[in-house]
This record gives C-alpha cells, sequence and structure tokens, in this order.
C-alpha cells in the first residue's frame, strides 16, 4: 500500500488481522447490501466467538447465517432476526446470545460509535423490556433512556463504487445501514463492484469519504432476493 | 358484519392529507396505498431508507439493491430520495412523519401499544416498530378488536411486552374507530351492521360511548 491507496486484491489480505472474540459491525438490510463475499471470507477463516452487529442475521445458506453452521457466532446484536431454522435452532438451545435492539436506535448506536460520542439518550423503548436496567432522563416532560454506541473491531461494508482511496458511494436501498457502519470499525473493510481512480467519482456525491476506510476490494455478487414481488407489466 | 382487510386499509386511507409523508407498517397497513384518495399526494416512507416508494417492479425492473422494509423489491416514485438507516431513522426519530400506520396485538387505555412480543414463543425482534411508535405524534393502529377466542385486545393495561408508553392516540379495529383520551377509549365510529352492544362486549378497557355513533360508509 502506498499513500491513501487503499485497494487489496485477495480476501484473505481483506479480512487478515480478524481473530476469536472480537466484534464485527455489517452493513446490509435483509440481504440487500451485504458483504456477501466478507461474509464468506469469515467462514473460510473460522474465526469464533464473534459478536456480530447487524440489522438481521441473513437466511440458512446465505448472507450471515452461514456463520451459525460451524457456530462462529457467539452474540448478534440485531433487530431482526430468525429469518433462518439454524438461528432459532441455536437460539433455543442457548448457544447463540441475541441483543435486540431497536432498527433507528442501532443506526444511531452505530453512527455514534463512529462520532465518538459514547452514549445518547432516545424515546425509543422507554418503558419497554429494551429500556429494562437503562438510565432515564426526563428532558422537557418526555422520558429518554440512555443508550451507549457501538463501535467494532471490524466494520464490514458493501459499497457499489469506490476510488482507490476508499471514498465510496451507495447503490439504492442498498445503502441502508452500510454508511455508518463504514464509520465505527477499527478497521473497515469496503468490498464494492467497482474501484475508480481518484477523481472519478464526484466529491458532492460521496456518501462514505476515504478516511473512515482502510480496504477497499472489488468482488463479484450474487446478490440474492428475499421477497420477489413484481406487478404485471 | 367486521370490517375486511380492505375497508380497513380504506377507511384508514381516509385520513390521509395531501402533502403527507407516511410510514406504513407490514400487513392491512400496507394496504393502504391501495386507496390513496383521488386528487391528493402523498410520499411512502420506507424505513431501510426510501423516501418516495412506488409500486411493485415489473420482471423486467426487478432490481436487488431496491427493497422495501419487508424486504420485498419495489420501485422508487418520481422524485423519490434514498439514504442511510440513521438518516431514515432521524425522519423517523425526530418526527417529521406525518402519519405511522402499524398493527398492533395490544392497546390499553392509556396509549400504550404491545406488538412485537408474545412470551413463550420465538421472539424475533421489534424492527423499527419501538422508534416508530416513540418518534411520530399521529399514529393510526389497525388491529382485530378481540381474538379469536373473542378476548378484548383494548384493554385497561397491556398484558404483553410493549413497544411503546402513551404513544397511541386513534386505533382502527375490525369493529370500530376509536380515540384514546384521557385514560379511555372513545368511540367515534362503528363498522357497518355492528352494534354498539358488541363493542362494548368486546372492550375490556374503559369505553366512552357517545348518543349517536356512526356507521361507517363504503363505496
Amino acid at each position: 500500500m502506498a499513500g491513501f491507496n487503499k485497494v487489496v486484491n485477495s480476501y484473505e489480505e481483506a479480512m487478515a488481522g480478524l481473530e476469536d472474540g472480537m466484534t464485527v459491525i455489517a452493513g446490509g438490510f435483509g440481504l440487500c447490501g451485504i458483504p456477501e463475499n466478507l461474509i464468506k471470507q469469515i467462514r473460510t477463516m473460522a474465526t469464533k466467538d464473534l459478536t456480530i452487529v447487524s440489522n438481521n442475521c441473513g437466511i440458512d445458506d446465505f448472507g450471515l447465517g452461514i456463520l451459525l453452521v460451524d457456530r462462529q457466532i457467539k452474540k448478534m446484536i440485531s433487530s431482526y432476526v430468525g429469518e433462518n431454522a439454524l438461528f432459532e435452532k441455536q437460539l433455543l438451545a442457548g448457544e447463540l446470545e441475541v441483543e435486540l435492539t431497536p432498527q433507528g436506535t442501532l443506526a444511531e448506536k452505530m453512527r455514534a460509535g463512529g462520532a465518538g460520542i459514547p452514549a445518547f439518550y432516545t424515546a425509543t423503548g422507554y418503558g419497554t423490556p429494551v429500556g429494562d436496567g437503562k438510565e432515564v432522563r426526563e428532558f422537557n416532560g418526555r422520558h429518554y433512556i440512555m443508550e451507549e454506541s457501538i463501535t467494532g473491531d471490524f466494520a464490514i461494508v458493501k459499497g457499489w463504487k469506490a476510488d482507490t482511496y476508499g471514498n465510496v458511494v451507495y447503490r439504492d436501498t442498498a445503502q441502508n445501514f452500510n454508511p455508518m457502519a463504514a464509520t465505527a470499525g477499527k478497521i473497515t473493510v469496503v468490498e464494492v463492484e467497482e474501484i475508480v481512480e481518484p477523481g472519478e467519482l464526484n466529491p458532492s456525491e460521496i456518501h462514505t469519504p476515504g478516511i473512515y476506510v482502510n480496504r477497499v476490494i472489488k468482488g463479484s455478487f450474487e446478490k440474492r432476493i428475499e421477497q420477489r414481488t413484481v406487478r404485471q407489466g | 358484519m367486521a370490517l375486511s382487510r380492505e375497508q380497513m386499509a380504506q377507511r384508514v386511507a381516509r385520513e390521509l392529507q395531501d402533502g403527507f409523508y407516511v410510514n406504513l407498517g407490514i400487513g392491512i397497513p400496507t394496504l393502504v396505498a391501495n386507496y390513496v384518495p383521488a386528487g391528493i399526494e402523498v410520499m411512502l416512507q420506507s424505513e431501510n431508507g426510501l423516501l418516495g416508494m412506488g409500486p411493485f417492479p415489473t420482471e423486467d425492473e426487478i432490481d436487488a439493491d431496491m427493497i422495501n422494509a419487508g424486504k420485498q423489491t419495489v420501485t422508487a416514485a418520481t422524485g423519490a430520495s434514498i439514504f442511510s438507516s440513521a438518516e431514515s431513522f432521524a425522519m423517523i426519530r425526530g418526527g417529521h412523519v406525518d402519519l405511522t400506520v402499524l398493527g398492533a396485538f395490544e392497546v390499553d387505555v392509556n396509549g400504550n401499544i404491545a406488538s412485537w412480543m408474545i412470551p413463550g414463543k420465538l421472539i424475533k425482534g421489534m424492527g423499527g416498530a419501538m422508534d416508530l411508535v416513540a418518534g411520530a405524534d399521529n399514529i393510526i393502529v389497525t388491529m382485530t378488536h378481540a381474538s379469536k377466542h373473542g378476548e378484548s385486545k383494548l384493554l385497561t393495561e397491556c398484558s404483553l411486552p410493549l413497544t411503546g408508553r402513551g404513544c397511541i392516540k386513534k386505533v382502527l379495529t375490525d369493529l370500530a374507530y376509536l380515540e384514546i383520551e384521557d385514560g379511555a377509549f372513545h368511540l367515534k365510529e362503528r363498522a357497518p351492521g355492528v352494534s354498539v352492544e358488541e363493542i362494548i362486549e368486546k372492550t375490556e378497557g374503559k369505553l366512552i360511548v357517545p348518543d349517536n355513533v356512526p356507521e361507517m360508509t363504503f363505496a
């Protein structure tokens, strides 16, 4: 690597340094905009006892669900899980810990983590099981709970295009949690469909500035669809 | 006759106003999009990061990068914008969405709502529901008035773990439209052919019944 060039040429290199027990923040919503090849690389590396922060946990044979096969995940921090039979089985057997977190709170935990804000107050979850044991403060007559932010040892992100400096743009709703995830990793790895030269992306249209990004790799993507819904054309 | 799912969606759609930004939950709320009254424009917000959700794509238009919060493939309407999850929930939590429509298991006289967790059953998660109920001022809950066994879901106090506290003011059931105020349900309208007595019988929480309860009409 030279200067600001973040490009790596293998998935081994992309995930180098991932160890047992680490926390990995992953972008994606359902199967949309997930770093599918970086997840496959974690499966290949057989890293164990991972804490995964991601809105969902994929399905049985795609996305984060594949990390359940060899019980690589110790804990999931997610807003909605259980689209996979294996997940349900491991959860009921007590082999998997789940911290259910409201979706907006999860996004904000990542955003705050990346922005150096250790905690924030939100009305979301007050008076519900999510608020149990959390500090409550009243502002202007309304109750808020304190939520702590999240950072990860790694963040794994799926972008559309990046330049070699690690500036990233996302495509359509594949953006979702990816920009926040990108800010919150000690090592942020972005896989994209296309890598371009610096200057080819419009600076005003960059979603994730390269300062957050440590490694960029070009991948090829299956982009599986979870709920195929159509109208008659 | 209790309202059909389509009639419930039709009734909710009458609450839409020109220029509203609206978040529709999964199930009956989704159907509301089919009954936007003529002559008004609304923009649908999908919490995965889309403001201006269009119809489902044709077979040729399908794009894995373009989904809604139900993970269904969708299109973007003209004038749509797409953004991150944090931006999306800033809109929701910041109170910028004009109307939120979502389902529930139970609501109570204090505006509490339970919609995400039944102890003993597999808990999949709350998704964005807790953010939506905490962030929105104008929420309509759509639900059946009573369970299949006739047990009321409009209660003095929710029995299931809550999604939000003190945040619900409007409820449309298959039997009635009610508003919640001052610790009671206020009966505003009844489904065609449904008697006030039936609604009273199936409402466990305190219910205020005015002398005249108009019947909903459907074209």
